[in-house]
């Protein structure tokens, strides 16, 4: 309770501050909208927002998908050989410091399928916690249980299921939880750089589009349903992560004891 | 003369670094000897362990060790897989090897250090007590015909250590394992061996080997005189060696 309780306060008092700011000096709509004009546009634009909003979730879960799939097989590769690592890393971690508001508009131009475009930007952006912090995982497995697998004659493969993808899956869930809130980030920047409508548009169009209306109040409603997603999705993965890991890992301790 | 089990032959290890951790190490085991290596640390006690394992190898001279030598290693730390039970733990080089039965071996190997209701508890919930007894059963699981140990109740509370003294030496009794035990502890080497390498520091040798008489089962040992009068003459050879 003493968790919530501080935040949600906050939360509430500032909410109020900024409803009354808004009342008391009539700042007009289509500069400030009051909390609760944001609210009504929410209940009023819910059939637009809506669809938007799952669009969206769409997209990055498939780009979150990616990127587990992307980082951590590329990590397990790594971990095979040091040469390959070698020759690769550099590549990605290229991918990863270039800004992708500058490569989406290329990667728009040669991908017809929108989803897939999308999909690509978000998935760059995302991959690379995954990548870099399951690569250290994999190479953090304690020295002596490596020993003690040598001497028992354990063959790679068992060295890589029974030791080091367990010792690396802390490190996994560390860069799950970033790269979960970087699909969001990467879904939208592609949305706004994609700029188009179509049969299926996600909420940074819609944000785009209603700053196009003077439409605030509409603004505001998407960019809150936008931040309620990024929320819902670090609680989640740090859900799962809690899960796999309470047993028998520090970091998922403190909740039970 | 009996048939040695393991025989170092003037090892010498110098390492990548190029500090010389061996020196002409000379050390034949006994078959069912309890010989602990005594001396300071740092002075390549633990670099002699992993030779006689296999876990590295001599720069200089040989070792002799039989084909297919069961090994068993217990390490400082307890180092077991934080993720797995305790019985998945103990079976773990049972499972390594693709051995049948594993699980009734490794539950009998969990009740030969007193820990058979833990089966199914995770690491973090036991003592640091337990957590090296189900590192011992670990090693015990293979039947092993040497069980080499480093330092194992180094980090242990002194009545927890002394407990354990002596359930490891009824399981030497009981098993007939040949053990190899590395301590820097002049009093813990006389009361667990039946005998003692003294080496000495840079580079690493041994520098004598003392056989100590005692009665077996140990009962009492550590009260009389004979337990003082050796703990004495090792101190000595101790001082001698690091002189």
């Amino acid at each position: 309770m003493s968790r919530w309780l501080p935040p949600l306060v906050l939360g509430l008092a500032v909410l109020a501050a900024w409803e009354a700011a808004v009342d008391l000096a009539r700042i007009p709509p289509y500069i400030v909208p009051a909390p609760s004009r944001v609210l009504e546009a929410l209940v009023a634009d819910w059939p637009i927002l809506g669809p938007s909003l799952v669009f969206t979730l769409k997209t990055t879960v498939l780009a979150l998908l990616a990127a587990v799939i992307g980082g951590g097989g590329l990590a397990l590769l790594f971990a095979q050989s040091k040469t390959l690592e070698r020759a690769l890393l550099p590549y990605a971690i290229i991918l990863q410091v270039t800004p992708i508001v500058a490569v989406a508009p290329l990667i728009i131009v040669w991908v017809d399928n929108r989803l897939v475009a999308l999909l690509i930007c978000a998935w760059i952006v995302a991959f690379f916690p995954i990548l870099a912090n399951t690569t250290v995982g994999l190479g953090s497995a304690d020295r002596n249980l490596a020993d003690l697998f040598r001497l028992y004659g354990a063959s790679r493969w068992q060295v890589l299921w029974r030791l080091r993808v367990p010792s690396a899956l802390p490190y996994f869930f560390a860069g799950l939880r970033v790269s979960g809130g970087l699909s969001l980030v990467g879904a939208v920047v592609a949305e706004f750089v994609a700029a188009s409508g179509g049969e299926e548009t996600g909420l940074a169009y819609r944000i785009f589009e209603a700053g196009y209306r003077l439409d605030v109040p509409r603004m505001f409603a998407a960019l809150v349903l936008v931040s309620l997603s990024g929320i819902a999705i670090y609680a989640l993965l740090s859900l799962v992560a809690w899960l796999s890991l309470r047993r028998w890992h520090e970091s998922a301790r403190s909740a039970e004891e | 003369m009996e048939p040695l089990l393991v025989a170092l032959d003037r090892v010498t290890k110098r390492f990548a670094s190029g500090t010389l951790a061996l020196d002409g190490v000379d050390l034949a085991l006994q078959p069912g000897e309890f010989l602990s290596l005594l001396g300071p640390s740092g002075c390549g006690k633990s670099t002699i362990l992993r030779i006689i394992a296999g876990l590295a190898r001599p720069s200089a001279g040989s070792i002799v060790r039989p084909d297919g030598l069961e090994i068993g290693f217990v390490f400082q730390e307890p180092t077991l897989m934080p993720w797995a039970r305790v019985i998945d733990n103990v079976r773990l080089p049972l499972d390594l090897k693709r051995a049948s039965g594993a699980e009734a071996q490794a539950q009998a190997a969990l009740e030969l250090v007193g820990l058979g209701g833990f089966a199914r508890a995770f690491p973090r919930e036991l003592s640091g007590g337990m957590k090296m007894r189900v590192s011992i059963a670990r090693a015990l699981v293979t039947r092993p015909s040497l069980l080499l140990m480093d330092e194992p109740f180094a980090a242990l509370d002194e009545i927890t250590r002394l407990r354990l003294d002596d359930e490891l030496l009824a399981l030497w009794r009981s098993q007939g394992t040949t053990i190899v035990f590395v301590t820097h502890s002049v009093f813990e080497s006389v009361y667990l061996s039946s005998r003692i390498a003294v080496v000495a520091k840079r580079p690493g040798r041994i520098a004598e080997t003392i056989a100590v008489e005692g009665p077996v089962p140990r009962g009492g040992f550590r009260l009389s005189p004979e337990y003082n009068a050796q703990c004495a003459a090792v101190s000595a050879a101790l001082d001698r060696a690091s002189a």
